[in-house]
């Protein structure tokens, strides 16, 4: 038996005595999701066990090094472990900004002391992260950000608004990108972290198009940002006034993570679930249902062989825009042939039968899936000079 | 299996692109043939010299002669036979006719299969009847006369079958016209009494043609596999017909993709490149992503099949039609910007572009279009 048989095994034996049952259904809505942090509380006896036998394993953060929360698992072993728990539908024990975003930054360009400080945090589910990126003035154009951190010395006093802060309401600390130089575009920006429960910040829930909240509005009012957190702590990420590295190494991620890539359901074939559905399919539906498969399917190799790829260093770099691109697009094409084959149904906003409006305000979310993370058209701005070489700014 | 060529793969791929892009290249080849009027519509000179390079009997067996690879092997090939929009039999002989063959007995084996890997036969797979693919319905028939068969009846759309030394022809021997079972394969020569071609010169200058069968009187050894159950063998001969389309099909789109965004670098107009125009920009952006895709599900419903030896699992007869459908989109979409970013240039003769609209055109409808595919998805998904 090779050594990788003997981990899927050993994994799936571990698995079958830690993941409780309940743990093992589709997430059906917010509060099956378990985000960590201060205020955090679990929905479930079964939620807790499952996320507590993760964190002892290091399977919140299984790639990570142990020695900062993770199980040092190497690539082939955490394609292993995605594989069983997929197997089983186990559900992540933990989400989190700071598993997706703030952990990779601190990773490649973390000091050995915030390692072992915030990615343990995070992996241990005691911090929830947000992330301060767009401005009001500042989405596409994100490098002309506004948010002003005045030097002080040992510390910056930080004026400005953030916007589409995910979950600041519910955030404990922010990773937030700020200007600390007014001459310097793009080597003016420091990439800083700093507690929301710090005097000056104020968060306001903006109410979306679906009747959701999931972003704030993030004002910072003269908020003292100290430089250290104590020895080869800095209260920044990589160096002062070069954030701009960072925000960019991240982005990428984002749009990796984005894409979808690895599939799952934002790029599954739909036409035979809505048969099953309606019981019965217009013919002009059924063609578009039977191209979006077609399409969705092809996605789906497209998302394997890009993973593929990646992993021997094959993908263009500026390859996951292209999957941004054609992955959000997709899901919004999804939501649309979602919203026809419903029907009437579907449009119901608060209904029982409906989960409460599910199908209309996630098709209603999913137009953000081309806005967030940069939108369609800046991903198509990045193909067409980064990868098609076409001339002009 | 990962979704990328191995070494071995990339160093065929490397083969194949030269020689495709040097001998096969659209002047040396498709203008050459087609401004004489060539009533083959390709060069069996070319032919020869891709049986010495062993791309002929790609999907052959060692003991045949071939190379005894699969369908994503067939495809890299495939794939430079579209970018440079080579005339050649490859796809009929090498993928189509040899797949049937390959079911059929020692003596058929021993018979046409040497001819493949010395690229010295053309073959011909006869399966259309009417203007639209449609296998699932087949009304020529062969009765049992003797110790053989009589064959009647007309096909469509048979690519070389003019020059083809041997037709590959789907017959129904019992049941009726939209019955599953009662098909049969048989290997009718080129010179078999009350066979007739009416040969046409299609849109991209290859040649089909409507071909009758007049009480064609054939031995029992022409049957290639079962009398009556041809229709597995069929499917074989259709998925590996289908993927070698999608992954020629691929070529295209990529030649014409290609031709397109380096003119997008070259034209100038109200004083500068319009590739630095926004407007083209984005198109040429989606254009890449489609072609990506397309891409991707080609290479995986090619492992799909090879890693069922060709027999097609429900896995791998899914993706060949998603791949097929995907590509028939995506090139079309790539000749259809090429044409129009192009501008008048890229309506004449001249210029390559309107060839590769052209030969998309022609292979969309061989096996089926995106639309009968994108059906086919459905059906099988079980909507």
């Amino acid at each position: 038996m090779s050594d990788l048989e003997a981990f899927r095994q050993e994994t799936r034996s571990w698995l079958e005595a830690n993941c409780p049952p309940e743990m093992r259904q589709p997430v059906r809505d917010e509060e099956d999701v378990y985000w960590g942090g201060r205020k955090a509380s679990f929905k479930s006896d079964a939620q807790k066990a499952w996320f507590e036998a993760c964190v002892a394993k290091g399977y919140t953060v299984p790639a990570w090094p142990k020695e900062y929360g993770g199980a040092g698992l190497s690539a082939p072993q955490a394609k292993v472990l995605r594989e069983e728990m997929s197997r089983i539908n186990a559900r992540p024990p933990l989400s989190s900004f700071g598993i997706w975003m703030l952990g990779p930054a601190l990773l490649h360009f973390g000091t050995e002391g915030q390692k072992q400080r915030f990615l343990n945090e995070i992996a241990r589910g005691e911090i929830r992260w947000c992330q301060g990126y767009s401005e009001p003035g500042s989405g596409s154009d994100l490098v002309s950000l506004q948010t002003f951190g005045e030097d002080k010395g040992d510390h910056w006093v930080v004026n400005g608004q953030k916007i589409w802060t995910s979950y600041a309401d519910h955030a404990d600390w922010i990773f937030c990108l700020v200007r600390t130089d007014k001459e310097n575009k793009y080597q003016g920006i420091t990439f800083m972290l700093y507690d929301m429960a710090s005097e000056g910040v104020s968060t306001k829930p903006i109410l979306l198009i679906s009747g959701n909240s999931p972003f704030c509005e993030t004002f910072f009012d003269d908020v003292n940002v100290p430089k250290s957190y104590g020895e080869d702590c800095p209260a920044y990420v990589g160096q002062v006034n070069r954030g701009w590295d960072v925000a960019k190494y991240l982005l990428g991620h984002e749009r990796e993570m984005i894409s979808g890539a690895g599939g799952g359901d934002r790029t599954a074939a739909i036409g035979a679930a809505m048969l099953r559905t309606t019981g019965e399919l217009d013919p002009i539906l059924r063609a578009e249902l039977a191209m979006f498969d077609v399409d969705a399917l092809a996605y789906t190799a497209m998302g394997e062989k890009f993973l593929d790829e990646i992993k021997v260093g094959k993908a263009h770099p500026a390859q996951p825009n292209m999957m941004k691109y054609a992955g959000t697009e997709l899901n919004k094409r999804r939501h649309e042939l979602m919203m026809s084959a419903g029907g009437s149904r579907a449009l119901e906003w608060e209904s029982e039968e409906t989960g409460g409006g599910k199908p209309s305000r996630n098709w209603l979310r999913t137009k953000a899936n081309s806005i967030e993370g940069g939108t369609s058209e800046v991903m198509l701005n990045v193909i067409s000079k980064r990868i098609l070489d076409l001339p002009g700014a | 299996m990962p979704l990328y060529h191995d070494e071995d793969q990339a160093m065929l791929a490397d083969t194949a692109s030269q020689f495709m892009a040097g001998e096969g290249s659209i002047q040396k080849q498709l203008r050459h043939w087609r401004d004489r009027n060539c009533k083959d519509g390709f060069g069996h000179g070319l032919w020869e010299q891709m049986a010495e390079l062993g791309f002929t009997g790609i999907l052959l067996d060692e003991a045949d002669g071939g190379l005894g690879m699969g369908h994503v092997e067939a495809g890299i090939v495939l794939e430079e036979i579209g970018r440079n929009l080579t005339p050649s039999p490859f796809l009929t002989t090498s993928v189509l006719a040899a797949t049937a063959l390959k079911a059929g007995s020692d003596d058929l084996r021993q018979r046409y299969l040497p001819g493949i890997a010395s690229g010295k036969a053309v073959y011909a797979v006869a399966i259309d009847e009417g203007a639209k693919h449609n296998p699932a319905r087949i009304k020529t028939r062969a009765e049992k006369s003797g110790n053989g068969f009589r064959l009647s009846g007309q096909k469509d759309f048979v690519i070389h079958g003019s020059s083809a030394d041997m037709l590959v022809v789907a017959a129904r021997t019992s049941g009726a016209d939209d019955d599953a079972d009662g098909i049969t394969l048989f290997a009718v020569p080129r010179d078999a009494a009350g066979m007739s071609h009416d040969a046409v010169r299609l849109v991209d200058s290859s040649m089909a043609t409507h071909t009758r069968f007049d009480n064609v009187e054939l031995d029992g050894d022409a049957v290639i596999g079962e009398v009556d159950g041809g229709r597995e063998v069929l499917n074989r001969v259709l998925n590996a017909g289908r993927i070698g389309a999608a992954a020629e099909g691929v070529g295209v789109a990529r030649g014409a993709m290609d031709m397109t965004v380096t003119y997008l670098k070259q034209r100038k107009q109200f004083g500068q490149l319009i590739g630095e125009f926004q407007a083209l920009q984005h198109r040429a952006a989606h254009l890449y992503s489609e072609v990506e895709i397309a891409r991707a599900v080609v290479i995986k419903a090619q492992q799909l099949l090879d890693a069922n030896n060709g027999a097609g699992s429900e896995k791998a007869e899914l993706m060949v039609s998603v791949a097929k459908a995907k590509v028939g989109r995506t090139a079309g979409l790539a000749v259809r910007e090429g044409v129009q970013m192009h501008g008048g240039i890229g309506m004449t003769d001249e210029y390559d572009i309107g060839l590769y609209m052209k030969r998309d055109r022609a292979l969309q409808e061989f096996l089926g279009d995106a639309n009968y595919h994108a059906n086919r998805v459905a059906e099988l998904s079980g909507y």
